[in-house]
């Protein structure tokens, strides 16, 4: 017994060494599997409010570019509202279906939240954003996020003011998106290269690809986010001989260098597809 | 000023620029991440115990680690070269009791050469761990032998423009001072 204490003793420095080895690695690999911090709720609250103000001094040398892209959007929204369309023919009434709907009339699928980015990264090996909303303005894990541009990320972790998303240039990111010419589906991944570019994947060669193409969010995405939401355009086709499959590198949609406003995307019917599929899951086991 | 005080205000300012500076650059390509900020550890004084040594710079590297969201990366790097430092010190360490007559590691209290051994050093140690990390999770070797030297190359031109730029003045204590 002697000798354990006199160990420990003359050890100590390297016993303390491996604690805190194993506490680091414990925090690392743990994060890596649930994106769940240790203190993560007090870290996202501090590193949110000094990242707030670090924000409103950069915020201003992009306030020109955040206005055009605002201005963009606005635009391209009051040409999808439904009173620049008239019938043809004044004669004829438009009838709308009513099978589609229920008999409680429409129902929203889709809430949307704006929040401004307040930290950002582009060159890490995985990069995330934080926003200026958390669970007391109703943003929970698993949201979609766009930008005025096109498709950001994924909320992956949450506090009570801020929330973290792992944007598309993170590694474990991965959405479904489709052609919008032709309507194939693929995913898209970030390999970690560079910024500038995302790999669509998956998409077979009967498909006609060119470049400048816009690859959009497919229905399967839709657990996250609306159908058609861009993400990107193909840059180059990388034509695989030993697959049958290509291979499509993408400009982002977002710039993901500026990046100052965002709207989180909220699916008011997830639970109940979640809870389909697991049900279902369950039976197939 | 007194060590604490200016130890506190470093530990500050490593962390912001580090973060909100160095990895704002637009990369260069994947192999090149500019780091300075495990500079603090190297700064750090001789007087500091060990074990205290390793627990600040833990928690250093957590801070980091908290904005860039992967907790525990930069905190197990930061505690492996505070372990070794006391190592690499005692062996490059000119004569003996320098230690004892100058406050911390810097090119006037080791000289240059040794200095820069231990700079170089702990530097390869630093980045080698942490891009072994990252390479658990994906990559190749040859990702990681890129990304080692690249980084290190970096950091190293940064860590020499420091010292050039914020010569720290050592004075030479004695019993007596």
């Amino acid at each position: 017994m002697r000798n354990i204490f006199l160990f420990i003793r003359r050890y100590f420095n390297f016993v303390f060494f491996v604690v805190l080895q194993i506490a680091a690695l414990y925090i690392l690999f743990h994060y890596n599997k649930f994106h769940e911090a240790v203190f993560s709720g007090v870290a996202n609250e501090l590193t949110g409010s000094i990242g707030g103000k670090y924000n409103n001094v950069t915020y201003y040398f992009h306030l020109k570019k955040t206005n055009d892209a605002l201005a963009k959007e606005n635009e391209e929204l009051r040409n999808k509202l439904l009173t620049n369309f008239e019938s043809p023919d004044t004669t004829q009434k438009l009838v709308q279906d009513t099978v589609p709907f229920d008999t409680l009339g429409h129902f929203r699928k889709y809430l949307y939240r704006s929040a401004r980015v307040v930290n950002n990264t582009v060159s890490l090996p995985n990069n995330t954003l934080t926003i200026n909303r958390g669970e007391k303005q109703g943003i929970h894990k698993n949201m979609g996020v766009i930008s005025p541009s096109g498709v950001v990320g994924v909320v992956i972790n949450t506090s009570s003011n801020y929330a973290v998303v792992m944007s598309l240039l993170h590694r474990q990111s991965k959405v479904y998106a489709s052609l919008k010419k032709t309507g194939e589906t693929g995913q898209v991944f970030w390999d970690g290269n560079s910024p500038l570019y995302i790999t669509l994947k998956n998409i077979p060669k009967s498909a006609q690809v060119a470049k400048g193409d816009s690859v959009v969010t497919s229905q399967y995405a839709s657990y996250r986010f609306p159908q058609g939401i861009l993400v990107g355009t193909v840059m180059d086709v990388v034509d695989d001989k030993t697959s049958s499959f290509y291979t499509l590198r993408l400009k982002p949609a977002t710039n993901f260098f500026n990046v100052q406003y965002v709207t989180v995307i909220e699916n008011l019917l997830k639970d109940e597809q979640a809870k389909l599929e697991e049900e279902t899951n369950k039976i197939n086991q | 000023m007194s060590d604490l005080v200016r130890n506190t205000i470093r530990f500050v300012l490593f962390i912001l620029v580090q973060y909100y500076v160095l990895f704002q650059i637009r990369p260069l390509h994947e192999f090149v991440v500019p780091y300075i900020y495990y500079l603090y550890v190297l700064w750090l004084p001789f007087s500091l115990g060990r074990m205290s040594l390793m627990l600040v710079s833990f928690l250093f590297g957590l801070t980091l680690d908290y904005f860039t969201q992967t907790p525990g990366l930069h905190a197990a790097a930061c505690t492996l070269i505070a372990y070794l430092r006391g190592f690499v010190v005692n062996i490059l360490i000119p004569q003996e009791g320098a230690e004892q007559n100058y406050r911390s590691p810097s090119p006037v209290s080791m000289g240059w050469a040794p200095y820069a051994i231990y700079v170089v050093v702990l530097t390869l140690l630093h980045h080698a761990y942490l891009v072994l990390l990252e390479w658990l999770q994906f990559g190749s070797f040859l990702f990681f032998l890129g990304k080692v030297l690249a980084t290190s190359g970096v950091s190293l031109m940064l860590i020499l423009i420091t010292e050039l730029l914020f010569f720290r003045k050592e004075k030479f204590r004695t019993n007596t001072a």
